[in-house]
């Protein structure tokens, strides 16, 4: 059977310089992106700032409302998709999601141990 | 070729093997910063008796850089779709103000850390400083090296024309800005939001 050729001889002979979707959809994505990061950015600096809300529970929402927005950011401006050519990119937004967590929970919850563990620091100088 | 689903579909088109080997290095870079993250976020009370992030930051000043660089995003992601078309007034339009709007988002974050480092809350003062002025300083550092990188680009497109390999590169210099605005939403929630509670 016939060899395809490989994906750098095919580079600017047919393949489009990037994706061929439809550029007014693509547009519209960007629009439709910036209008709901706007909407999300300011909820965030409203319940930031509210009195309304209960103080405790503030950083959970603007976390909920941060991974959101970084959502947005991901499907309408970065198009991110579940689509067959988006395939490999999704997985490896995983595994680094996977990595970040691990990273930033991983050294909170040990701080967090360490603090609770250690001797004051009164106490070392009574020590000497 | 073996049997499989390359056989039918082919070789993937070299504008999403590109992209794809970009999207690992930001995803890389994400993880560098996610080490900073987290130094900022054990850090962020050992203020060593200096200023505590609620009396340093200012969140409206942190609310206009949000936006600064939300619509510099959003005009390059038009910016590459102009240029997709050929249509060159419109991409150049949306070029400048991509850089007019990330020079700006820079100037208020020179100015912000110039006024701290006058107050005597420089980076030396506390942990808590160091890591802020480490992770918000890498982030400006990234951002100035996109504006110089979209500089050259503007330049290259003057000498070499739209061809598929500029745009290649055009490409991966709008997702490394898209990604640097998803990098801005996480350190203004955790910095400045959660810091001026």
């Amino acid at each position: 059977m016939q060899e395809l050729p490989s994906p750098l001889e095919r580079a600017d002979e047919e393949a489009p310089a990037v994706d061929e979707t439809d550029p007014k959809m693509s547009f519209l994505s960007y629009t439709a992106g910036l209008v709901f990061a706007l909407l999300l950015t300011g909820a965030s600096f409203f319940v930031a700032r509210s009195p309304l809300i209960w103080s405790p529970g503030v950083p959970v929402g603007l976390a909920v409302l941060a991974i959101a927005q970084m959502g947005v950011h991901l499907v309408f401006f970065l198009k991110m998709s579940t689509g067959p050519d988006n395939t490999n990119n999704v997985l490896a937004l995983a595994f680094g999601l996977l990595i970040v967590t691990l990273v930033v929970s991983g050294s909170l919850w040990i701080m967090a141990h360490l603090n609770a563990n250690m001797m004051p620091a009164s106490a070392i100088m009574e020590m000497h | 070729m073996s049997t499989g689903a390359a056989q039918v579909a082919g070789p993937a088109a070299v504008s999403s093997v590109v992209a794809y080997g970009f999207w690992i290095f930001l995803l890389s870079d994400i993880i560098m910063f996610s080490a900073l993250f987290a130094a900022y976020a054990v850090l962020s009370g050992e203020t060593a008796g200096g200023p505590t992030p609620g009396q340093l930051f200012d969140v409206r000043r942190a609310g206009v850089e949000t936006l600064c660089l939300l619509f510099s995003s959003y005009a390059c992601g038009l910016g590459e779709l102009c240029i997709q078309r050929r249509r060159m007034v419109g991409f150049h339009v949306c070029v400048a103000a991509t850089l007019v709007l990330g020079a700006a988002f820079l100037a208020l974050e020179i100015d912000e850390f110039a006024g701290m480092v006058a107050r005597g809350a420089g980076p030396a003062r506390s942990a808590f400083l160091s890591a802020f002025f480490s992770l918000v300083g890498l982030h400006g550092v990234h951002v100035t090296i996109g504006l110089l990188w979209l500089v050259f680009m503007v330049a290259q497109i003057a000498a070499q024309g739209p061809k598929a390999f500029v745009l290649r590169r055009l490409h991966c210099f709008s997702l490394f800005w898209h990604a640097l605005d998803i990098i801005w939403i996480a350190l203004f929630t955790l910095v400045y939001l959660m810091g001026t509670r």
